[in-house]
């Protein structure tokens, strides 16, 4: 068996935006200082004159995004996602959100897989406070093929989207001839009825291999879904799975407080009253270390998925 | 050079009435919501006056049109008289202006482009528009279009970090198609702005961001017409008219008067400030 590919969904991005490019001229890239991280220097390469860096400064970048849109433009306006939620939340909300227009925000080095720049750079909060803000579209692609195909919906959506991107390589898990990306609705990776477990982003790869190890140790089938996009969620999909194998478990790379696991109890403690075990940041900030590590201090791994899900059987 | 020229769309008698209307209509709109902020609405009415009636090209019956100027009301507060300007430029019924503030009505406290003919940017948080403004001018210098972006900010408005951000984008990026006005009135919510924290000296700051720099009179419309004008001849740089304004301009009571920044006058008050206004109305008639 050959070994399994990895690649960065921040490489995928910059990938994407420069097939997009080719066919699509009123696509704008912004960036604020940071194109070789957010991997839209790889558009800058084929499109200079289509790529402006706004310097270090997010709040104005998004400004000018909202300004380049209303004439006419589709920008993608990148940066980490510390500065683009965390930073210029107000900017986002009141510029983009409240006029709900067709801005992209790609947000890059989401979540503690930053490694090791630290707390400060580690953005466990982004989920929460974007789609906070109405009309706000938020998606968190797993791998490489989510991802590009999840910018081309975003440039073909009419209206605010964010998208979380990761720093680390992770590996592709979806197959690239059958894949299909459709806004708002939910990928089933996996069969099975005796409980649910709903993954985003990096942790969907470790949460399917956690699975199967239930399976394998327990004889536990766990269902697997994995939703990219955390807004609009796919009620349809987590209702019903929540129908039929009862108890839920949710697993992301971000705060327990407003993201993936409080999006799906929203809808689950409104509709069907269950039990749901959201696995998490658990209400602290990150540390400096390398990625692989603190995802694993951190319980985001298969070894820590596995092990919180068997202590809560 | 356009300098010296007169009045292209109308004579300065004409723009002297229309800020005079602008004036009622914004101590009519604040009267009626019982809420809103006279005191910079009346010390940006002449701006407003002159933006809409001489110099923005732009077309009340296709509010939307493609080439059209675009105009962002970075300090978004002052909607009262961005409303008035537009009401009297014939994009919607004058008599709405009465709705303002009021639930249901598409007036809302601060300017909202998805609802209001003729907005062009939703706006009210301030430092934020004159980003999108210089987003506005970028994008035309991307597609050679030839359209011009204007905004309109406060001075305490400049002690909003991100107008600083934007000043630095514009300035490096040479939008000569941008042109930013300072409301000087020389007051915020708290107090004299420069004894709440110094913006001055405004013209200076600018022209260290690469800004071609204006000062004048915010209540002469022949030094705004000169400004304006001289601002098209800039080339290379975006221009800033540093206006020096009277907060509250109009109503002798409202004058230079902190209290009246973000204030409704009573029914009294109402009445004094209409009486004057009307006096000073029908001066202008008799010229």
């Amino acid at each position: 068996m050959s070994e399994i590919k990895k690649i960065a969904t921040r490489e995928s991005y910059g990938n994407a935006l420069v097939e997009l490019g080719e066919t699509y001229s009123d696509l704008i890239v912004l960036d604020a200082d940071l194109a070789a991280a957010t991997k839209t220097g790889i558009f800058k390469k084929a499109y200079p004159a289509r790529h402006i860096d706004c310097g270090i400064a997010e709040c104005n970048m998004m400004g000018i995004a909202a300004g380049l849109s209303i004439t006419g433009k589709v920008p993608f306006a990148s940066t980490f996602a510390m500065f683009a939620a965390g930073r210029a939340y107000e900017q986002v909300r009141n510029s983009i959100g409240y006029p709900h227009l067709n801005v992209k925000i790609a947000a890059t080095h989401a979540g503690i897989s930053v490694g090791e720049d630290g707390a400060t750079h580690q953005c466990n909060e982004d989920i929460a406070l974007m789609r906070s803000i109405p009309g706000m579209v938020v998606i968190n692609p797993v791998d490489d093929i989510e991802t590009k195909a999840a910018i081309k919906a975003a440039y073909l959506y009419n209206g605010p989207v964010y998208i979380r991107l990761g720093r680390l390589a992770t590996p592709i898990i979806n197959d690239s001839r059958n894949y299909h990306f459709t806004l708002g609705k939910g990928v089933l990776l996996r069969e099975g009825n005796d409980l649910t477990i709903i993954a985003t982003g990096l942790c969907v790869a470790p949460a399917l291999a956690a699975a199967k190890e239930l399976a394998k140790k327990k004889n536990i089938q766990a269902r697997v879904i994995n939703i990219h996009t955390i807004k609009p969620l796919d009620e349809e999909l987590v209702l019903k799975a929540a129908a039929e194998t009862g108890k839920i478990i949710t697993v992301e790379e971000h705060s327990v407080i407003g993201g993936l696991g409080s999006a799906v109890s929203d809808l689950l403690s409104e509709k069907l009253p269950t039990q749901v075990l959201k696995i998490g940041i658990q209400d602290c900030f990150g540390e400096s270390g390398p990625a692989v590590d603190l995802i694993h201090k951190y319980g985001l791994d298969q070894e820590g998925i596995y092990k919180t899900i068997n202590d809560n059987l | 050079m356009n300098i010296g020229k007169g009045l292209v769309r109308v004579d300065k008698l004409e723009l002297q009435k229309i800020s005079n209307k602008i004036r009622s209509n914004i101590i009519e709109a604040v009267y009626s919501a019982q809420s809103g902020h006279p005191g910079g609405s009346l010390s940006a009415a002449d701006i407003f006056a002159y933006l809409y009636f001489e110099e923005l090209d732009i077309d009340p019956n296709d509010p939307d049109k493609l080439d059209r100027d675009r105009f962002v009301l970075s300090k978004g507060h002052v909607a009262p008289g961005f409303y008035s300007a537009l009401a009297l430029r014939g994009f919607f019924p004058i008599e709405d202006l009465k709705t303002f503030r009021h639930l249901g009505s598409y007036l809302q406290g601060h300017p909202d482009m998805k609802h209001i003919p003729g907005v062009d940017m939703s706006s009210g948080s301030l430092g934020q528009g004159i980003s999108a403004a210089t987003g506005m001018a970028l994008s035309a210098k991307l597609s050679n279009d030839k359209y011009r972006v204007y905004t309109l900010l406060g001075d305490g408005e400049l002690q909003e970090g991100q107008v600083w951000e934007a000043a630095m984008f514009a300035g490096s990026h040479k939008l000569d198609n941008l042109v930013v006005i300072i409301d000087n009135n020389g007051l915020q919510i708290d107090g004299k702005i420069e004894d709440i924290c110094s913006p001055y000296p405004i013209d200076k700051k600018f022209e260290a961001f690469n800004f071609h720099v204006i000062n004048t009179d915010a209540h002469d419309f022949d030094a705004l017409h000169k400004a304006f004008e001289e601002a098209k001849e800039v080339k290379g740089k975006p221009t800033v008219i540093v206006a020096k304004s009277i907060k509250g301009k109009g109503v002798s009571f409202m004058e230079n008067a902190v209290e009246w920044h973000g204030k409704a006058p009573n029914e009294t008050q109402y009445k004094l400030a209409m009486e004057e206004l009307e006096r000073a109305g029908s001066l202008l008639c008799q010229k």
